[in-house]
């Protein structure tokens, strides 16, 4: 007999319920509404009275209403079938609802329960298996989907049976396993995992040592994010957050990518429904949604699922991960998670922390931060999550606790800026306030090394060096006046100019532009670099803004064309000519 | 919503704020209408027996004795093809004399488009201003605000952008309006011969600030009514969007909720995205665009409000005076559509985003030559040229009194890139350049 209650009060969302039996704390519940069941999880529990937060509007809901425990936390259901799909914060299939508007109470299966799978067993009867090993395989699309034993079972089990290869549906029992008391459980392709539970199964997480490629020259080169790393991206509105996001999604070096739309723009989600499907892959030439996983909970949707949407999310990543395969987790953007327990935590009149956020903010996202990572399976095999979260600072001030709490447990820093956006100088990636700290893990340089030159973090550590340089000489040049400055000073602010226009700046929109890859990226920082460590010879300051502005003209017409056509090459041959007509 | 029989009557109030009332009462339902002592109320709270109440039109000399009736439903519009032409206050009922509307019976503040549902927006709205249609092109299905401050003409621009736009209908959401500029609307409605296509729902400032909590949703509900049913091209106009969120902070503040930045309450964002949010494709071709207005004070874009707003909405249109022509300008630094690419090259001319980035690079050139002219420092050859630039470049573009046709934006475009600068210097694409350079 499960727990049941009636509903004594409401604020919003926050519905109090006096309960007749024990209820745990994320328990599900469902209140009756006239016939309509809403989801909701209690959130705080006082005596006989739990709180519980409506993943639905409350609209029309009454004291007296019934209650219903459920037993349960908010859990995903894990299977084939994930990819290509869209779901809401609660694992909701969208795609499958008939009416253009949500209906309340309106719930939908996550997976396909009719589709035929091909299946292929891994494990043979009489084997030791834990938790997260692999039984069998079924090719989701291109994807070799291993279905695991489930993250849930503790302890050795031994295989007593194994399905045949052969095509079977995802409730079909596909393997007995025998537990240490010698009790039989049957497994099917689908296992069920509650959202707010790291998936563990792994034998470690080493530190990162390869870098994630995005085809971004401000990311790749200036600011690498390592596979199974974390970074975030914070800026006011309008500074190209979105953009850059999507960008990395379409280009990212990755086997899955799930995105969480979490309380941002239903249009946005729309772009990528409609882009991604006509999209190609660059890395392998399959289509992009093939490989993605939408999680929308846009910014009108219920409130209180978008605190579900980001989990529902991580545990997908967390659950391709222990597949042996690698996974990019987007989440545009945080902010409006850290709102959404803003907002509760108002309701329920907790004492408030810094601009009334809950106090715990902090460590509620650096414990999501840290579910990310590259780990080594029990079987040897590796899997990463990379995750990239936006934070939308208030009045895009970055002193606010959502950045700053998040800048704490990220690895890598792209701050967006205001004054780039406004100069149309895009990705507004301010080049010396972002840093990655994987620039100084010795097994990021070495991989660098290797994969792209000897001694490439160095030449870019000097790159950057130039950037600040020519910053702090425009400073002086904007006080002392172009004629009160010696021209080596026009000249260092022309070569960070350069490096700017050249290559920090990118053009999402160009079709050849938006994506460089860092074979490219290498080329293209090397001719730059070769010219800054040149020593020109000017007249006046104007001879020299102009020369500059000509080498510019040239490399931004090589980066949009084609690499090593023949345009690329004219330009390449013009950017000589103007190189040999002055100096050494 | 005429008292019904059956309904009971409750006459003790346990609290009175100066937006909310409290009572005991039993079987109340979240969010369903009341009348206290004649003022329509909304519940917004019970607990245990106790029922707060939002009283729309303020709770001075409600007495502790008021007669409290529940309706058991939430707000409600009649819904029918009577609504066009007409003239509504919050509650929907006509301002203008005429008769009330029969129609079918909707709910407003209803659920959201499932977004898998929705189509991309790619549909062009011209508006003949060149601040917007080059630089910020909209969208159908688009929701954009004008930031400007208190004393631009944005209710101006936004007639003009509404009556010249191609559309079905426009639903104007009118709150704190002063009487002054509802009769501007109403006037350049009639003027334009366009009043049968026009609905408004308008709450002045002689009337109560909570009552406009309820503009935005019956207008929207109208909206959806066209959009939905009737597969309309719908254009919602909602002024001053500020004012409204002044009230929602009243009302949050009279339920002692701990306000966060700027005094406003902590659900600011949801409740503006809700709001916003209603803007859309629909795969029935009808669509829902969302242009608001927001004042800021002192062009101040950090304040809760307008920055908020930013984060919802797809671009702001940011309306300041331009000291060095004497003009109204949308500003190209501030101002941004995000959905414009869905439409520039693709329904305008190839060249169009190319000339538009130049546009405002060239300009942000010119402040920086103009910062420099400031300190008092010799100007290059390049800065001069960028000055002059400047100027042309706002009266003929960016001034919102410009009325063109894009193609007509463009070639300007090109004219004054090649009045002032070398080809090289725009950093243009060379295939463009070949095309469309001007030769002398």
């Amino acid at each position: 007999m499960s727990t049941t209650g009636k509903v004594t009060g409401i604020v919003s969302n926050l519905v109090t319920v006096q309960v007749d039996g024990p209820v745990a704390e994320n328990e599900l519940c469902h209140i009756d509404l006239k016939g309509t069941k809403l989801l909701a999880e209690v959130i705080k529990v006082n005596g006989d009275k739990a709180s519980v937060q409506v993943f639905e509007s409350t609209r029309g809901l009454r004291n007296g209403d019934a209650v219903e425990f459920l037993g349960k936390m908010l859990e995903v259901q894990l299977g084939p079938g994930l990819l290509s799909s869209v779901y809401d914060g609660l694992q909701n299939n969208l795609a499958t609802m008939e009416d253009v508007f949500l209906k309340r109470g309106e719930y939908t299966d996550p997976l396909d329960r009719e589709k035929i799978w091909e299946f292929t067993p891994i494990a043979n009867v009489g084997d030791k298996v834990v938790a997260a090993d692999w039984l069998g395989e079924v090719k989701e699309g291109w994807l070799p989907h291993k279905i695991m034993v489930p993250f849930s079972f503790k302890g050795e089990y031994t295989v007593k049976e194994i399905a045949a290869e052969g095509q079977y549906k995802v409730d079909d029992r596909i393997a007995v396993l025998t537990d240490a008391q010698g009790t039989d459980v049957n497994v099917t392709m689908v296992q069920r995992w509650p959202v707010k539970v790291a998936v563990k199964g792994y034998r470690e997480k080493p530190r990162p040592r390869r870098v994630m490629e995005t085809g971004v020259r401000v990311i790749d080169t200036f600011n690498p994010i390592a596979e199974g790393g974390t970074g975030f991206i914070p800026g006011p509105f309008g500074c190209g957050k979105t953009v850059l996001q999507h960008a990395i999604a379409k280009q990212g070096e990755a086997d899955v990518i799930v995105m969480a739309a979490c309380g941002e723009r239903a249009n946005e989600v729309v772009e990528i429904f409609t882009e991604f499907p006509e999209l190609i892959d660059p890395h392998t030439g399959r289509h992009l949604m093939d490989r993605t996983t939408i999680i929308c909970n846009t910014s009108n949707m219920p409130v209180a699922a978008r605190e579900a949407s980001v989990y529902t999310a991580m545990t997908i990543c967390e659950y391709y991960r222990a597949m042996g395969l690698r996974c990019l987790l987007l989440a545009d953007s945080t902010s409006r998670w850290a709102q959404a327990l803003r907002e509760m935590s108002n309701r329920m009149e907790e004492l408030p922390g810094a601009d009334a956020f809950p106090v715990d903010l902090s460590s509620i996202i650096s414990n999501f931060y840290s579910r990310s990572g590259s780990v080594i399976l029990n079987n040897g095999q590796t899997g990463a999550i990379t995750f990239i979260g936006t934070v939308s600072p208030a009045g895009g001030n970055l002193k606010e606790p959502v950045t700053e709490s998040t800048k704490k447990a990220a690895r890598c820093f792209y701050a967006l800026e205001q004054n780039r956006a406004d100069q149309k100088r895009y990705p507004a990636v301010n080049p010396i306030d972002s840093y990655s700290k994987y620039l100084e893990y010795p097994e990021i340089i070495e991989y660098l090394d290797s994969k792209v030159e000897k001694g490439w973090v160095e030449k870019v550590i000097r790159a950057k060096t130039l950037v600040r340089r020519g910053k702090e000489m425009n400073d002086q040049i904007n006080i002392l006046g172009d004629d009160g400055v010696p021209m080596s000073y026009h000249e260092s602010f022309w070569k960070s100019e350069l490096i700017d226009f050249a290559f920090l700046q990118q053009d999402a929109f160009d079709a050849t532009d938006a994506l460089c890859p860092l074979e490219r990226q290498k080329y293209m920082l090397n001719l730059i670099m070769d010219i800054c460590d040149k020593e020109f010879k000017f007249d006046d300051y104007e001879q020299c803004r102009k020369y500059f502005k000509e080498m510019i003209n040239d490399l931004r017409q090589m980066n949009y064309s084609e690499f090593n056509s023949k345009n690329f090459k004219e330009y390449n041959n013009k950017l000589n000519q103007l190189l040999e007509s002055n100096g050494n | 919503m005429a008292t019904k029989a059956y309904q009971k009557i409750y006459t003790h109030l346990e609290a009175i704020t100066k937006a909310t009332v409290s009572l005991k009462a039993s079987g109340a339902s979240n969010d369903e209408l009341a009348t206290v002592a004649g003022r329509l109320a909304q519940v917004v709270k019970t607990k245990g027996e106790l029922v707060t109440l939002q009283v729309f039109a303020g709770t001075e000399g409600i007495p502790t004795d008021a007669e409290v009736t529940f309706f058991g439903a939430p707000p409600t519009l009649k819904v029918s093809e009577q609504l066009s032409g007409r003239f509504f206050n919050a509650y929907g009922s006509p301002i203008d004399g005429g008769p009330e509307v029969e129609g079918e019976e909707r709910q407003v503040g209803g659920p959201s488009v499932n977004p898998y549902k929705r189509m991309q927006p790619d549909q062009l709205i011209p508006t003949g201003i060149a601040g917007i249609d080059l630089n910020n092109t909209l969208v159908s299905g688009q929701k954009i605000p004008f930031f400007a401050d208190p004393d631009q003409p944005y209710n101006q621009v936004m007639a003009d952008v509404a009556l010249r736009a191609d559309v079905d209908k426009i639903i104007l959401g009118g709150m704190g309006l002063s009487n002054d500029d509802y009769l501007f609307f109403r006037h350049a409605f009639e003027n334009a011969g366009a009043l049968d296509k026009i609905v408004s729902f308008v709450n002045t400032t002689e009337e109560p600030p909570v009552e406009r909590l309820l503009i935005p949703d019956m207008a929207l509900a109208a909206a959806e009514y066209f959009a939905v049913d009737k597969n309309e091209k719908v254009l919602v106009l909602l002024t001053d969007m500020t004012l409204y969120a002044d009230a929602l902070s009243i009302v949050s503040n009279r339920m002692d909720q701990i306000p966060s930045k700027d005094s406003m309450p902590g659900s600011l964002y949801s409740d503006l995205a809700k709001i916003y949010e209603k803007a859309v494709q629909l795969p029935s071709g009808g669509s829902i665009t969302i242009i608001a207005v927001t004042t800021l004070n002192d062009g101040d874009i950090t304040h809760a409000i307008p920055d908020n707003t930013g984060y919802i909405t797809e671009g702001q249109l940011f309306l300041r005076a331009d000291s060095d022509t004497g003009k109204v300008i949308v500003d190209p630094f501030r101002s941004l559509s995000r959905l414009k690419q869905h439409v520039q090259g693709k329904q305008t001319r190839e060249d169009h985003s190319q000339v538009m980035n130049a546009g405002v690079r060239l300009y942000a050139d010119a402040q920086n030559a103009k910062t420099k002219l400031e300190n008092g420092f010799d100007l290059s050859d390049y800065d001069m040229r960028c000055l002059d630039y400047a100027k042309d470049y706002a009266t003929r573009l960016l001034s919102i009194d410009v009325n063109i046709k894009i193609e007509e934006m463009l070639n300007t475009g090109w004219e004054l890139f090649a009045k002032y600068f070398s080809p090289a210097e725009t950093g243009i694409k060379q295939a463009l350049i070949e095309k469309y350079w001007p030769s002398r």
